[in-house]
């Protein structure tokens, strides 16, 4: 997994809340049997819309998504952090974000940060009337800043230091377990016998 | 203090505690489909790993399978190499496949209950969010995404952050036609899509305990779209019963023991839960969506909302793109919505139970000229079972498609869309923009208010039948 420590860069402010991950990768895109090649599946069905925000030309090159509460709500697809990935984002901003979204940005180095629905709405406030300004996600000290006309807004967020620590380290969470695997082992063999199987009867 | 039941689960799998780090689980029964696999396979063989526990792991292709001409070669060549890339892993990795064709082949959810496998006080895990499903057995039972796939295929385990608990009880009659899809689509419209975040929510009360094992796993299967991690309900004479003699449910003296154990999986009465929803069976009625997420519905005999009527400025911001999205005004009547299609079908409402209830509806009907009803069982045991009951006919002399199954239009990546534009009414559980197609427009209902609206042509309730069924229309068939 790619490492994330700090990052600064453009913003795009996504006033939508209730983003479901149809809307970041629609199905047919998930026929592939890669993690890359997403970028033209993101947002599919709204980037034809010449209005939605990812095609103004001010937000080019941004690498952190503003977005609104309840983000990648819905479908488990891996494949709605792969296109964000490959599109070129390296964080998502937002007041909540759904579980399994969560878990898997954090499995490939997209920092997912909490912040409360106000810092959210100041942030796109800041970004809708001056594109060029610069957001900074920094993990070591776990806050979000940024230069703002009226004077510079921190925010600090929460992400538990396990997580933090894997995110840091670009920790392969696979290696780590099977470390463990005499734990494994021994769960496994006090495994009652009328547990199920799926091996044929 | 006394523990909920999915703390009894979760305590049951603890591999490995340790201070400062999650839990590792111990996962019961891993379950794959060719949508969320191949880039875990891939993974594996890259780091020259194997799968650990070919025993504990089960394959089926359900996402793009045609259910049509399943016969013949898949004319989408992409669909075909997902699904052949499945079975070249399968084989490599040597893990059960039920591929197309296969008598146990079927939607992932339906499979896995089917076959006995699903049972209680397990952990299951699939990369698929309606893995939710399994949690009517009183198993732990959750959606993954296809890193985690990767880490169970390598592992048999997951590390997993500590959940949060909430009690949804429903205590009370469900009023008659009233069901369980109904029941779940408003507690979603109660808590919202993102209210069961973090949570693993637990319905109980006696108007859950009275619904069957196919109820129960439709209102398991739904918890998803609550934003909950998963949803269970305590297993008990109901469940043991769907278990017994099923091909992977324990025998002899292993049974006696089973059930010993899952008589144990109960929340204790001093049990705290961090969260509680108290919800009243007899004031329920149909319930159908009317936007573009699960949470956004109503009673059916109500009109669409207003956006100005939401105080909370991004709530009313959802619902003015939701109905523009659906082409719905304010104030409509959601009886007057005219439908395209009517899918009867899924994970949520695929199963035997949920096509008797339409079959019964259009039985001696007829479909609405201009609507087109496909039926899609949720497994060839399904499928099977339908035909030795002659519900086939039923819905093919009604003028409804019998289909082969699978996902179908439930998401839409096989050949089963609607075009743009087109509405359908769905017993399907996810009403997201162009879910079912490009452009389409979804109201999720239950499979008798599929039946219904397919006769009239709008949303409606078997209630709003005027005609008695007419044994003629089935001899024609
Ligand atoms: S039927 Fe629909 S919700 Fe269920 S597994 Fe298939 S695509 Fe997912």
């Amino acid at each position: 997994m790619e490492a994330f420590t700090t990052h600064t860069g453009r913003a795009v402010p996504l006033r939508r809340s209730n983003v479901d991950t149809d809307q970041i990768i629609p199905a047919h895109w998930l026929k592939k049997v890669t993690r890359n090649g997403f970028e033209d599946g993101l947002f599919e069905a709204w980037r034809k819309d010449e209005s939605f925000v990812l095609n103004a030309p001010q937000y080019a090159g941004a690498t952190v998504l503003l977005a609104g509460s309840d983000f990648g709500t819905g479908s488990s697809r891996e494949h709605a952090v792969w296109a964000l990935q490959n599109y070129g984002f390296k964080t998502v901003i937002s007041s909540r974000f759904a579980d399994i979204f969560r878990g898997n940005s954090l499995k490939n180095g997209l920092l997912t940060v909490v912040l409360p629905q106000q810092t959210v709405e100041e942030l796109w406030q800041l970004v809708e009337a001056d594109p060029t300004a610069e957001i900074t996600v920094d993990l070591v000290a776990r806050e979000v800043r940024a230069d703002r006309p009226q004077g510079p807004l921190t925010a600090p967020f929460e992400l538990d230091d396990n997580a933090r620590w894997r995110l840091l380290e670009g920790l392969d969470d696979i290696s780590l377990t099977l470390a463990n695997e005499p734990d494994i082992a021994a769960f496994e063999s006090t495994r009652p016998s009328w547990k199920p199987s799926t091996a044929q009867v | 203090m006394g523990r909920t039941l999915a703390e009894k689960v979760w305590d049951d799998h603890v591999v490995r505690r340790a201070e400062g780090e999650p839990d590792l689980l111990f996962i019961d029964l891993h379950l794959l489909h060719e949508v969320t696999s191949p880039q875990a396979f891939d993974g594996l063989r890259m780091n020259g790993r194997r799968v650990r526990r070919t025993d504990l792991t089960i394959a089926t292709e359900d996402h793009n399978t045609p259910t049509l001409d399943i016969d013949k070669p898949i004319a989408d060549p992409v669909s075909r190499t997902q699904l052949e890339t499945l079975r070249k892993n399968c084989a490599e990795f040597e893990v059960r496949l039920h591929p197309l064709g296969d008598i146990e082949q079927g939607v992932v959810h339906v499979v896995g209950p089917q076959l006995g496998l699903t049972q209680p006080g397990t952990t299951v895990v699939c990369g698929d969010s309606h893995t939710s499903t399994h949690g009517a057995f009183g198993a732990l039972a959750f959606g993954i995404g296809t890193s985690q796939v990767e880490h169970v295929l390598a592992t048999q385990t997951l590390p997993l952050a500590p959940f949060r608990t909430m009690a949804v009880t429903v205590d009370g009659e469900l009023p008659d036609g009233v069901t369980a899809k109904d029941l779940i689509l408003a507690v979603i419209s109660r808590i919202g899509t993102g209210g069961g975040q973090g949570y693993v929510i637990e319905y109980r009360g006696s108007a859950i305990e009275k619904l069957s094992m196919e109820s129960r796993m439709t209102v398991c299967n739904m918890s998803i779209e609550a934003g909950a991690r998963a949803g269970m309900i305590a297993p008990d004479r109901t469940t043991f019963d769907y278990l017994e003699g099923r091909a992977h449910a324990p025998k002899g003296a292993d049974w006696d023991a089973a059930v010993a154990y899952w008589k144990t999986l109960r929340t204790d009465d001093d049990a705290a839960f961090d969260h509680e929803v108290r919800i009243d069976a007899g004031e329920l009625t149909p319930f159908v969506t009317w936007g573009t997420n699960p949470g956004q519905g109503a009673p059916l005999s109500a009109s669409v909302p207003d956006p100005a009527s939401y105080d909370d400025p991004s709530d009313r911001l959802a619902a003015e793109k939701a109905l523009e999205y659906m082409g719905l005004t304010a104030g409509q009547p959601l009886r007057e919505v005219a439908v395209d299609t009517v899918f009867v079908g899924s994970c949520t409402n695929g199963r035997i139970e949920d096509l008797r209830a339409a079959a019964a509806v259009v039985g001696g009907r007829k479909v609405a000229d201009g609507v087109r009803m496909l039926v899609v069982p949720g497994s060839v045991r399904v499928a099977l079972q339908a035909v030795e009951e002659g519900l086939d006919r039923v819905f093919t002399a009604a003028g409804a498609e019998w289909r082969h199954a699978g996902c179908s239009m439930c998401l839409g990546m096989n050949p089963d869309q609607l075009a743009p534009g087109e509405r359908s009414a769905s017993t399907s559980n996810r009403n997201f923009e162009g879910r079912q197609g490009k452009g389409g427009r979804t109201h999720l209902v239950s499979p008798q208010v599929a039946a219904a609206t397919a006769v009239l042509g709008h949303l409606a309730s078997p209630a709003d039948l005027s005609d008695a069924p007419d044994a003629s229309v089935l001899e024609e068939a």
